[in-house]
């Protein structure tokens, strides 16, 4: 069983315009100690998946019509507050883009730390290492020992002293440090990590992706890494999931998808890309724009743009397997690749 | 809308059109207040404006009295009662209503134009110039507003004009401040950068195309400012300053009627009631206009 | 820290110099002749013009406004015709009644408003939010003196649960002054009785005073709450399970009340000057009432003095707001 499971999941926000189709048949299988890379353009509804894992969009306006998401077994859309509650911060962790705006200014972070690691060890005392029965003043100070540890060792220097700065005390790389250091400290099993890098400089982002490949190689931690950069998950990810309008098209082995790409919205993407060494004006974009989601097409969504497009793309393809390692949802699949 | 209820829906099309609407239903509940402000601004005008003709006994606003109708409680014939010269006070607090309102308005009238005045020129100068009105401005921010009316409203003698002015020398900053901002805000824009290319005068550049783009914000504050002139103008009758008697204001009239509580309640109730209502009027209005017309304020 | 402390400090100058000037210039340039005033109705011509050079009002501007500064520093804020005593002897008494007033309003309006925003926020759009912001909109438009009427109306008058007016009763013995704050001479004398006598009299003006900065402070609470709520650091709070209780009365409620405190401090200030209308109805031995009497007689020299400490104070009290912002939010101390 995988540590997560995610079937067919659909979404539906209500707006005033009416339901927007956000998710649509989003399918992955996430095992342990595995880096999935999730990728697709802004809107496609990566980052409501990752969401969708730790029940952080709010319903209403949105429902779950269609699908399942399992987490260790756990059916997490059947789950209420308290046990999501239990999830968060304990097994499932949690970094966001932006590392200036995450951090809360009006407190150290060490405080922040250490209520994040207060709450994993009401859910499992074990977090701290002490039973359930120590005094606060004991759960405090072992909390605040952690918070330093886990800032060593996310590369945070003289953790000691700087668990007692505040958040503009730090540079934009250490916030994100400081904030991967939060997202652990519960122990999680899963690290969903939403455009950690695309907010900091390019130097930067090389060191936060390699502190985040050696944590999931040394603890086992599985990472959602949700991009709409390739090249960030071809730097690290083990596995990768491409999403179309609420959808996944394509999802296998890292290397494979992205060497040699089988649906049609992946190679427009991979070719897409500006590469070193290719001609001036030689950018590729894509044709047409992305669907209406209170309308969405019937059938494949990315029919309207695919230049392979057939009568049959009227009718939702499945995702199946193509090859070895991966899956893709196009009727045309074997052709293209 | 807690950071829960919105989630970074990074569907830029369902998160835009979600906030629009969160923002139209917003503006509708705003509105719906803002709807009631606007009634109660515009029916409290209206009484106003006709209560000569429609005020039981408005020779009582002109100093007329009937001491055989002493303290009458509020009856169908005198709805609001009559007070110690039998005086009907629907009648003084209708009539009365015209000084508080007009003078309500004159008062944020000339604190806007005064606060303009020194608002534009110090953010168009910029420089020395700027620095030392807007520090003269702030200083003047620190005194007490309420005392400086009184004293000059005092010193200058009963009035309405005298009283319209005392106030509004307390209370032009506020507009110095904001306009300068704006203005400033609005100094570099491309229009006004074409403006001065095209060898418009200062005059020219600041009366025609900057103070038309920051209308907005003085509208907002001169609507929410109304209120709390009328608020003043009473505050002044209160303590005694400001109309000649026997004109009939809303302030003078509570204070006069200070002395008959508690048995003749209804001859304090009413006029205090008639301020409460016109400044909670206007309130509702500014507040609604602010949600509409001031997209930084809007919450 | 310390050292932009002591940079706002020293800024404090410039600014109360500005004010002694401005005061002077506005009460040479209203109309009536304090002369005339103080000599009386009776005086003739060479009185006027003895008593003119003996209140030195024949010199050049320049010097007036020398002697009057250097009179200030050296505690001579001049003499009221009304009481016939120093201005400076009368705030002695009038000052720490009005502070008393307006410390004690501002305690309940921060006690009550903040916690209100707060709730009203996390309510936001149902019932509760509602009511509190359609009272607090009331609160604010309610005139304080038609309050302070209604309330004695109701409360000494109907009911007779509280005096009337001023600050002790006159046939008692107050405790004695040491802080000037009735209250908390009582409780140094550990005078019960006293105590709750005083405490009774500050109620009605108190709470009249209170009730329009608490609707500003609750309305002020509710939108920088509502604002910090829509922060990315409340999501990812939520994200490693804080509960919304931590993260609405810990992590929010800072941010929103630092956002809050700079609207106190200017509120302060506007009370100080708003004591008028409440000490003149609930007859509270203040500067306010003091003013109030001064203007109707025309008495500048106290009407310049509660001017001039009502503007020094609104600096200071937005001085130490200042520096306790910088305590609250650590990013403005290094600003």
């Amino acid at each position: 069983m995988a540590l997560v499971e995610i079937e067919n999941l659909h979404l539906a926000i209500r707006a005033f315009e009416g339901e927007a189709q956000v998710l649509a048949g989003v399918d992955l299988a996430i095992e342990r100690g595995e880096i999935w890379g999730l990728v697709g353009e802004t809107g496609c509804g990566k980052s409501l998946t990752g969401l969708s894992i730790s029940r952080l969009v709010s319903s209403p306006p949105a429902r779950y019509p269609k699908g399942a998401i399992r987490f260790d077994g756990r059916d997490i859309l059947a789950a209420d507050e308290a046990e999501m509650r239990k999830l968060r911060g304990r097994r499932i962790g949690m970094i966001f883009q932006d590392p200036t705006t995450n951090l809360n200014p009006a407190f150290r972070v060490g405080e922040q730390m250490i209520d994040v690691a207060l709450h994993a060890a009401r859910v499992d005392a074990s977090v701290l290492g002490l039973d359930a029965k120590a005094s606060a003043r004991a759960r405090r100070a072992a909390a605040r020992a952690l918070a330093v540890r886990l800032l060593e060792r996310v590369g945070v220097a003289r953790a000691a002293e700087r668990v007692d700065d505040y958040p503009h005390q730090f540079s934009g790389g250490m916030r994100q440090r400081v904030l991967i250091a939060m997202a652990l400290i519960g122990k999680p099993d899963l690290l969903i990590a939403d455009e950690p890098t695309t907010a900091l400089d390019v130097s930067v982002q090389a060191q936060i992706l390699k502190l985040l490949h050696e944590l999931a190689r040394e603890q086992g931690l599985a990472i959602l890494l949700i991009t709409h950069n390739l090249g960030v998950v071809a730097q690290i990810a083990s596995h990768v999931a491409v999403m179309y309008a609420g959808r996944v098209v394509e999802r296998g082995a890292a290397r494979a998808v992205l060497k040699a790409p089988a649906h049609p919205y992946t190679q427009a993407l991979i070719a897409s890309l500006p590469r070193a060494g290719a001609a001036r004006g030689s950018l590729v974009g894509i044709p047409g724009v992305v669907p209406n989601l209170f309308s969405p097409p019937a059938g494949c969504r990315f029919a309207p743009r695919c230049p392979l497009a057939v009568a049959r793309c009227g009718e939702a393809p499945p995702l199946e397997a193509a090859g070895a390692a991966r899956e893709v949802a196009c009727w045309r699949a074997e052709r293209a690749a | 809308m807690s950071a829960a209820e919105s989630p970074k829906i990074d569907d830029a099309q369902a998160g835009g059109d979600r906030a629009a609407m969160a923002r139209a239903l917003y503006r509708f509940r705003q509105s719906a207040l803002s709807i009631v402000g606007a009634a109660i601004v515009l029916m409290l005008l209206a009484l106003v404006v006709v209560a000569p003709w429609i005020a039981p006994h408005p020779e009582h606003a002109a100093g007329g009295f009937a001491m055989g109708a002493r303290f009458a409680p509020p009856s169908a014939q005198a709805w609001f009662g009559t007070n110690e010269l039998g005086q009907d006070v629907l009648s003084l607090v209708l009539i009365g209503g015209r000084v508080s309102l007009l003078s309500g308005v004159a008062v944020v009238l000339a604190a806007t134009l005064v606060g303009t005045l020194v608002g534009a020129t110090a953010g168009y100068a910029g420089g020395l110039i700027d620095d030392a009105l807007m520090r003269f401005t702030d200083l003047w921010l620190t005194l007490p507003g309420l005392i400086l009316a009184m004293a000059l409203a005092a010193a200058l003698g009963p009035g309405v004009a005298n009283m319209i002015f005392a106030i509004a020398v307390a209370w032009w900053p506020g507009y110095a401040r904001l306009v300068r901002g704006e203005t400033l805000a609005r100094r570099e824009d491309a229009y006004v950068q074409a403006a001065r290319a095209l060898g418009a005068g200062p005059l020219r550049i600041v009366g025609r195309h900057i103070l038309p783009n920051i209308v907005s914000p003085i509208i907002v504050k001169m609507s929410l400012d109304v209120g709390f002139a009328i608020l003043t103008v009473a505050s002044l009758g209160f303590v005694g300053i400001g109309v000649k008697p026997p004109t009939p204001e809303w302030g003078s009239l509570l204070s006069n009627a200070r002395g008959y509580l508690p048995d003749f309640w209804w001859t304090a109730i009413f006029p205090g009631l008639a301020i409460f209502l016109a400044v909670f009027g206007f309130n509702l209005l500014g507040d609604g206009l602010r949600d509409v017309l001031d997209p930084r304020a809007r919450r | 820290m310390l050292r932009y402390a002591i940079r706002r400090i020293l800024l404090l100058a410039p600014v109360l110099v500005g004010l002694s000037i401005i005061v002077f210039a506005i009460a040479r340039l209203l109309p009536g002749d304090p002369v005339q005033l103080a000599a009386g109705p009776q005086a003739t011509k060479e009185e006027i013009a003895s008593l003119s050079r003996e209140l030195g009002l024949d010199r050049p501007l320049l010097t007036q406004y020398w002697s009057y500064v250097t009179g200030l520093v050296a505690g001579d804020w001049g003499q009221s015709i009304l009481t016939r005593r120093p201005v400076w002897e009368d705030l002695r008494i009038y000052l720490p009644a009005t502070l008393e007033l307006v410390v004690v309003a501002m305690g309940i309006a921060i006690a009550v408003g903040m916690p209100a925003g707060l709730v009203s926020a996390a309510y936001a759009n149902r019932w509760p939010d509602y009511l509190s912001r359609v009272l607090a909109l009331g609160a604010i438009s309610a005139p304080r003196f038609f309050l302070g009427l209604v309330m004695q109306l109701v409360f000494a008058m109907w009911l007779a649960w509280l005096p009337l007016g001023g600050r002790f009763p006159i046939v008692d013995i107050p405790p004695p002054a040491v802080t000037g704050f009735l209250t908390l001479d009582a409780l140094i004398a550990r005078d019960g009785g006293a105590f709750w006598l005083a405490l009774k009299h500050l109620a009605m003006p108190a709470l009249a005073l209170s009730l329009s900065p608490l609707a500003t402070i609750t309305r002020m609470m509710r939108a920088s709450t509502l604002e910090a709520m829509t922060q990315d650091y409340v999501l990812t709070a939520r994200a490693l399970g804080l509960s919304r209780r931590l993260i609405l009365f810990k992590y929010v409620a800072k941010n929103a009340a630092s956002a809050t405190l700079t609207v106190i401090g200017l509120y302060f200030g506007w009370l100080l000057a708003g004591t008028v209308l409440v000490e003149t109805v609930f007859d509270w031995p203040g500067v306010g009432l003091y003013a109030t009497k001064a203007i109707a007689t025309q008495d500048f020299m106290p009407l310049m003095g509660v001017t001039l400490i009502c503007g020094a104070l609104f600096t200071l009290v937005n001085l130490v707001v200042d520096l306790a912002y910088g305590l609250i939010n650590p990013k403005a101390r290094y600003a």
